[in-house]
């Protein structure tokens, strides 16, 4: 009875930690962090967290909110429930596209330099006052930078990362209840920019980030750091009106985060949980259990700059040396979709599945290819992964025991986070490093330009001439198809470029209780948390 | 009359048992450790894989013989320094008192004030990871408590009439403090050997339990500890194996503290 062998198993684990956590009592001088912690994680909410209204519901998320002014969230995982709140003049739809919102409608002239947006009617903030022109053009200068010494807050608006210059050349009132906003250069893509340039009150700047007010299905009622965030329905929303009538998004940080988070749904006090590694899946309960992909690009990415992986031969070799499938099945049972460029899958109009099939494990090539670069016997070198996720470990390990088949010796050096964002995101200091990048807006550009070879956020160095001009031509042409293609082709250069070992878009879990309804629950191909679908069967 | 000896029996016993199991794993382990396999993912104790296997299907058995090898290298690595650096710093300030033993007492009270753990970590962020990394910062952090409990054994030897009368006779200091005054304080310090011991193979289990341990792929106890939260309830002998290790490890040198006291009628 292999269920018996279980439970007999788990109360062992239970008696072996009391155990454990009493033998490092009598050692007297050390607390014990040992065995013992997972313990830890029985410091539970035990109360229902949400008033049991009739019609609310308790959502878990595993990251603190950086702030509430939706313009300066950094962190996707505030963005994500901020939507909830605030409006830009457009929104993300499920689609990946974008659906207006406060604008009803936008034209652009035919030179693509300037938009015009006429303001939807009937439009309110959560105070009650109507949204007026206004309202928009001190949102759209503040995201531009009015308040910041003329460097855009939000990143897109961003021309050139060296300078902070603006794409945005001016922002002015039109007639009547239009907004005009003129570009440096075309841009087909900026009515996706402006889905992070949220409309909040003229003059708020100062108090936004305190009492949070906007134009979304959901209106603030209070956020207690590291507890919780709770919102109500806002009767005056000008769309279809969300289903509860309150929601409480209630914080859990630190190591175990997950696993508290497992044991609230479980025990009933959580009612929909996003972002669970599927790992889980068989530990949730009686819940509705969704499948879905993390949205990002997960690599092993090099750094292009530093031998010996400034030779494309290497590059390729080890990509020919791993096993993209295995790693697959080991780090996450087999659910992750392979990428092999930096493109994730729910991008469906830029996706290029074939990509993945381009390098299909090869022992024998990997070690002609090294050795036509001068490395007949293999090299050492590090992968520095962030220790906090658990898959970029595994997969760090996977890797460096498959690299040596081909004698590359590889050595895995976990970082803590804010390391592995200071010395190898931002200072670029490191060989390789198994991490996952992913997107801010539902553009192709925001996964493809950052590799271009002066981009700010091209931390692998990549160079390629080919590709510059490429995503260069993408960013500025005004023909959608052409558009398409340019983007198409540089996933292509980054894939035969082996610009890193693109691996994967890892698989996550969103789980709902059995009391809702797992239909209403919608998807985005971005970060997103869109609570006002969401309903009870 | 004299009770037969119960703690140090079983404790030697299990000691011995488990040394033994440590040692073999040097030299010999049924699979590959780190050989994955995705048929064996989560695979149940059996009779091919006594402890099951992990969520990569690596046998939990072999990495647990592994780890045991590595946790009680660094275990037994941060004792020798701990030990021998407390010792010599002990005896000195113990046999001499005076300004410098103030001095290097309040220091060492100072270190035992924080978190030893705490320390750890600050030290691993400064120094870097790795095997000898952490058994430098925690041998460091050993240090102190060995000083105060030889100290404390050499105030309470210093005065007495043997110490006196090898003075008078004008043997040297030295020669004092290791030929005299040491080996009585030898039933201390082995007990205290003993929970030191038991400290070590925690702390290392710890650290890398908190991720800042031995490299990943490099089996621990610890490491595996760490690894195998997440799967919890759903492969819970990926967890108990390890930690039921740990526990023998613990118990056996543990006991075998408890029977020293006994045996040579030293005050817990």
């Amino acid at each position: 009875m292999p269920k018996l062998l279980k439970r007999a198993l788990l109360l062992l684990v239970v008696a072996a930690m009391l155990a454990a956590s009493l033998c490092a009592c009598t050692g007297g001088t050390r607390p014990s962090t040992g065995p013992s912690a997972p313990a830890q994680s029985g410091e539970l909410p035990t109360q229902p967290g949400a008033p049991d209204g009739e019609n609310s519901v308790t959502v878990g998320i595993a990251q603190d909110l950086d702030t509430l002014d939706p313009h300066k969230a950094v962190n996707a995982g505030t963005s994500e429930v901020l939507f909830n709140l605030f409006e830009g003049l457009v929104k993300a739809s499920p689609d990946g596209g974008v659906i207006p919102a406060v604008a009803s409608d936008w034209d652009v002239s035919p030179d693509g330099l300037t938009y015009t947006f006429t303001l939807r009617e009937g439009v309110t903030f959560h105070n009650g006052d109507p949204v007026t022109v206004e309202d928009v053009l001190y949102s759209l200068r503040r995201c531009n930078g009015g308040e910041n010494d003329g460097v855009p807050i939000v990143s897109s608006f961003i021309l050139d990362s060296a300078t902070g210059e603006s794409l945005i050349r001016s922002i002015e009132a039109g007639e009547g209840n239009q907004v005009v906003v003129t570009l440096a250069e075309p841009r087909l893509e900026f009515p996706y920019f402006l889905t992070a340039a949220h409309i909040i009150p003229a003059d708020s700047g100062d108090t936004i980030g305190s009492d949070p007010i906007g134009t979304g299905p959901f209106s603030f009622v209070s956020f207690t750091p590291q507890e919780s965030l709770v919102v109500k329905k806002y009767d005056g929303y000008w769309g279809d009106p969300a289903h509860l009538d309150e929601v409480t998004f209630r914080i859990y940080t630190g190591a175990s985060a997950v696993n508290s988070m497992v044991m609230a749904l479980q025990a009933g006090s959580l009612d929909l949980v996003i972002h669970l590694p599927n790992t889980y899946a068989d530990q949730v309960g009686d819940g509705a259990v969704l499948q879905s992909t993390m949205k990002l690009v997960q690599a092993l990415y090099i750094n292009n700059a530093v031998k010996p992986f400034d030779d494309v031969r290497v590059r390729q070799a080890m990509y020919y040396a791993i096993d993209v499938p295995e790693i697959i099945d080991m780090v996450c049972d087999g659910a992750g979709v392979p990428t092999g460029t930096s493109m994730y899958p729910a991008q469906q109009r830029y996706f290029l599945p074939e990509l993945a099939e381009v390098y299909t494990q090869d022992l024998e090539k990997a070690r002609q290819l090294l050795a036509d670069a001068g490395y007949p016997d293999g090299f050492d070198m590090t992968i520095t992964v962030p220790s906090n996720y658990a898959q970029h470990v595994d997969t760090g390990v996977v890797i460096a025991d498959q690299l040596k088949a081909v004698g590359i010796n590889a050595e895995v050096v976990p970082v803590e986070w804010e390391t592995w964002v200071s010395a190898v995101y931002r200072g670029r200091d490191f060989q390789t490093t198994v991490s996952g990048i992913s997107a801010s807006d539902m553009t192709a550009r925001e996964m493809l330009v950052r590799y271009a070879s002066d981009h700010s956020k091209n931390f692998i160095n990549f160079s390629d001439a080919e590709y510059d001009e490429v995503t260069a031509k993408a960013q500025t042409t005004l023909d959608e198809s052409e558009q398409m293609e340019l983007y198409k082709r540089a996933e292509q250069i980054l894939n035969e470029q082996a610009a890193s070992l693109w691996l994967q878009d890892l698989c996550e879990l969103v789980v709902l209780s059995p009391e809702l309804d797992p239909d209403s629950f919608t998807f985005y191909c971005t970060y997103v948390l869109d609570m006002s679908s969401v309903r009870f069967k | 009359m004299k009770r037969k000896n119960w703690y140090l029996t079983v404790g030697a016993a299990l000691t011995a048992v488990m040394a033994a199991w440590t040692i073999l794993g040097f030299f010999w382990t049924p699979y590959d450790p780190s050989a994955r396999s995705a048929a064996d993912k989560y695979a149940l104790p059996s009779l091919a894989h006594p402890f099951g296997c992990d969520y990569m299907g690596r046998d939990i058995f072999s990495r647990a013989l592994e780890g045991a090898g590595t946790t009680l290298t660094i275990a037994a690595a941060v004792l020798v320094i701990g030990f021998v650096f407390g010792l010599l710093i002990g005896a000195l300030c113990g046999y001499y008192g005076g300004a410098a033993d103030a001095v290097v007492m309040r220091l060492c009270d100072a270190v035992s004030a924080f978190p030893s753990i705490l320390l750890a970590l600050v030290a691993i962020a400064l120094l870097g990871r790795g095997k000898y990394n952490i058994i430098a910062a925690l041998g460091v952090l050993f240090v102190p408590s060995f000083a105060r409990l030889v100290r404390g054994e050499f105030l309470k030897q210093r005065d007495r009439d043997y110490v006196k009368s090898a003075k008078l006779m004008g043997v040297s200091d030295l020669r004092i403090i290791f030929v005299h005054i040491l080996p009585n304080t030898w039933p201390v310090l082995l007990s205290g050997l003993t929970i030191g011991f038991n400290n070590a193979v925690l702390a290392e289990a710890s650290m890398s339990y908190l991720g800042v341990g031995v490299s990943p792929t490099e089996p621990s106890l610890g490491y595996m500890l760490s690894e195998s939260q997440a799967y919890l309830l759903k492969a819970p002998w990926f967890t108990a194996f390890p930690a039921l290790v740990i526990i023998l490890l613990i118990l056996g040198v543990g006991l075998v503290g408890e029977g020293v006291r006994g045996q040579l009628g030293v005050e817990p």
